[in-house]
């Protein structure tokens, strides 16, 4: 009888027994990027297991390494917060030397990249250092208990960025690490979510393989931070796919002009010249995407603010040469 | 044969670093040890040292990317001093706690504010709670031997600790003084290809470093960070005896000058044992009973040399430059409690002198006599001192 083979490798590296809360879609964020590094990997120099990973404190960290556990099958180095891609910068040194052939996966949360890790990865890509960066992105500081990072988008509430009387929630837009990091003209920069697995999978396979520094910020729900059903991370994710609120794209070899813009599915009109994505037509209004959420909720007394937030999103795909348009909710 | 060349500290600290052979140096540059990081790329660039040189964006990364190396391995090496050393802070104790052996050249210079490059020792004792091992040199031969046996010392299967060895600013990273060059042969022998035992990220034997660590095991491995600093008194010991055996150059703990029948003992540390030893002679031919001592080894604390020390002298005057706010120096705690429990002990005066370069001179040294005589004679005595400090501009 004729076996189906899988659509992706069985081997786990991200291993049962971590203790990430239920429905974390960071979890399975790294469980699909290491089976994406193993698989490229294998291709790439016929050994699954060529890989170390420096990780940064976080959530993913303290939930995977709880001495004497562990939930890793890999080698695997935790230093601190700001420090997982220069950590990796000495592991892929270290490597070299030893004449060990293979990739280091570098992870970190948007916190330990967008923020305090900035100047850490901004250094690592710049030397060239033969590392994927991986940021899983839940849009704030979810291990010390939902405080906003620079990664939290406009409107959301947080710990430290509670709506109120003179407040909207957080009052600026996110920051996009991907396009810090593609300023840096490295060989391989994506973006990915979880609510597209295969194209996340394509994409860290696609990193790991290149020579030299990648970049992929990978969104991930957080249902405890995010005030969201347990169930429904990937279906969130998906929504902000095909409302427009997350992009997905690629830069390759440094060439930032040359963006490629994915389709993003949900009835979308996409408007191409010479196959290059000029203009996007919404269907699903934003709102879709954020009432499934708790930390949205107070937007919806203030549907001015979605307004806001619509205007940015705009500004965000203008920047990346695609002109938008978002629907609002039918009356 | 091993050869001699005139040259100053910093240039000694990478030549300890060429014969040490590490597979990866991280560095950022910092006055005054920016001709470490200089000499060594000219070594790597004239593939006289095999190494991968990473050219970080900062210290902090530069000791970052050590113990991501260190983790995967293999010997690495950094220099630094000051803020640099400060802005390593957080990872030092991680470093130590890791158990990675690496070795840093330190510089040592002031903290700001104000803004200050010039020699006090405040940047390393800022560092002296992180579990790495100090060492302390008086010259530029010193300088490169400490960094060939902090080495040594920091792999041993019983340690496996991080350590610093320190040089003044200016006073030996920019001066000139002849070093003799060991034998590349005697060091590979001394030091041996490191292999490590339990550092690695080997996707063959995959482990997990760097764990998190809750109440029930924290403090048991906080412990073991202090047994290995316990352990290292003797491999220090041993170090320094097979040093002297291979390279002919003796070192101790604390290395005794003129301490026979002497009243008053000074101790300090870095180059100013130099300046004190020679203010001894100085005193001896006015036939005053004084004697200096050196500490070449801060940590671990060599709590039983220090109650030898103590045995031979009436006052001990420590000459420290650096501060610990309300208490005095450094060196003034770390005297009283190795020697608090014992039945006689002589005086302690603390002198805090030379911080931010000042000049430790003859006539500032005078000035502590002065008041340790006093001591002597049995005369009340402020605990702690400031001297040269110039009262008429506060």
């Amino acid at each position: 009888m004729a076996v189906r083979k899988p659509p992706i490798t069985t081997r786990e590296y991200w291993a049962p027994g971590h203790a990430a809360c239920a429905g974390c879609g960071c979890a399975t964020a790294l469980r699909l990027a290491t089976k994406a590094f193993s698989e490229a990997m294998e291709e790439k120099y016929g050994d699954p297991n060529a890989f170390a990973i420096a990780q940064a404190t976080g959530c993913m960290e303290v939930v995977s390494a709880v001495f004497p556990y562990t939930a890793w099958k890999a080698p695997w180095v935790h230093v601190a917060f700001e420090n997982a891609a220069a950590a990796a910068s000495g592991v892929e040194a270290a490597w070299k030397k030893l004449g060990r052939k293979g990739k280091i996966l570098a992870i970190g949360g948007d916190g330990g990249t967008a923020d305090i890790g900035m100047q850490a990865l901004s250094g690592m890509l710049e030397r060239w250092h033969n590392v994927v960066y991986l940021m899983y992105d839940n849009e704030a500081y979810m291990n010390t208990g939902i405080q906003r990072s620079s990664s939290t988008p406009y409107g959301a509430w947080t710990t430290t960025s509670p709506p109120g009387k003179y407040s909207i929630g957080e009052d600026k837009p996110k920051k996009w690490v991907a396009l810090i990091a593609a300023a840096h003209q490295v060989p391989y920069v994506a973006t990915a979510s979880i609510g597209n697995p295969f194209d996340f999978v394509k994409k860290m396979k696609k990193a790991a393989k290149v020579d030299g520094p990648a970049f992929v910020q990978v969104q991930c729900t957080c249902p405890t931070g995010w005030k969201s059903p347990l169930e429904k991370g990937v279906e969130i994710a998906r929504l902000a796919i095909e409302t427009g609120v997350w992009p997905l794209f690629e830069i390759e070899n440094g060439d930032i002009w040359n963006i490629k813009i994915q389709a993003p599915g949900g009835g979308a009109k996409v408007k191409r010249e010479g196959g290059r994505v000029v203009a996007i037509e919404f269907k699903k209004p934003i709102e879709e995407y954020l009432k499934l959420q708790g930390r949205f909720k107070h937007l919806f007394k203030q549907p001015e603010a979605i307004d806001v937030m619509r205007e940015q999103i705009k500004a965000m795909w203008r920047t990346i040469g695609v002109e938008v348009t978002l629907p609002k909710p039918e009356e | 044969m091993p050869i001699r060349k005139v040259m100053k500290a910093n240039e000694a600290a990478a030549w300890a670093a060429k014969l040490a052979k590490p597979k990866v140096i991280a560095a950022f540059p910092i006055t005054p040890s920016t001709l470490v990081p200089e000499k060594i790329s000219e070594f790597v660039a004239d593939g006289e040292l095999d190494a991968e040189f990473i050219k970080v964006e900062s210290e902090h990364s530069a000791i970052s990317a050590c113990v991501g190396a260190s983790a995967a391995g293999v010997r690495t090496f950094t220099a630094t001093a000051s803020q640099g050393l400060a802005l390593m802070h957080e990872i030092l104790f991680i470093a130590a706690g890791m158990r990675l052996p690496i070795v840093i050249a330190v510089g040592n210079r002031s903290l700001s504010a104000p803004i200050n490059i010039w020699n006090d020792w405040q940047d390393t004792i800022s560092e002296r709670d992180t579990g790495w091992l100090q060492f302390y040199a008086e010259n530029n031969q010193e300088a490169l031997d400490l960094i060939l046996i902090a080495y040594k010392v920091a792999e041993n299967e019983k340690v496996l600790l991080p350590a610093m060895v320190g040089f003044d600013a200016f006073i030996l990273t920019h001066t000139v003084e002849p070093v003799e060059i060991p034998d590349q042969e005697l060091v590979d022998e001394f030091l041996g290809e490191y292999e490590p035992k339990y550092a690695y990220l080997d996707p063959a034997r995959p482990i997990t470093q760097g764990t998190l660590a809750f109440p029930a095991h924290y403090m048991e491995a906080r412990y073991t960070v202090w047994e290995a600093n316990e352990n290292a008194r003797k491999v220090i010991d041993e170090a320094f005896a097979e040093f002297e055996k291979k390279f002919g150059r003796k070192y101790q703990k604390i290395e005794e000058y003129r301490t026979e029948d002497a009243e008053i003992i000074f101790v300090t540390m870095g180059s100013l044992a130099g300046t004190v030893k020679e203010y001894v002679d100085h005193l001896r031919e006015q036939g005053i009973k004084v004697g200096a001592a050196k500490m070449t080894v801060y940590r671990p604390f060599p709590i039983e040399e220090v109650r030898a020390l103590a045995k031979k002298a009436k006052v001990l005057a420590l000459l420290e430059k650096n501060v610990t706010f309300s208490v005095g120096g450094a060196l003034f705690q770390d005297f009283s409690r190795a020697l608090i429990n014992e039945s006689e002990k002589p005086k302690i005066v603390d002198f805090i002198l030379g911080l931010g370069g000042r000049d430790v001179t003859f006539k500032d040294l005078d000035e502590a006599l002065a008041i340790a005589q006093k001591a002597l004679n049995g005369e009340a005595v402020d605990e702690v001192n400031w001297i040269g400090l110039r009262k008429e501009i506060l």
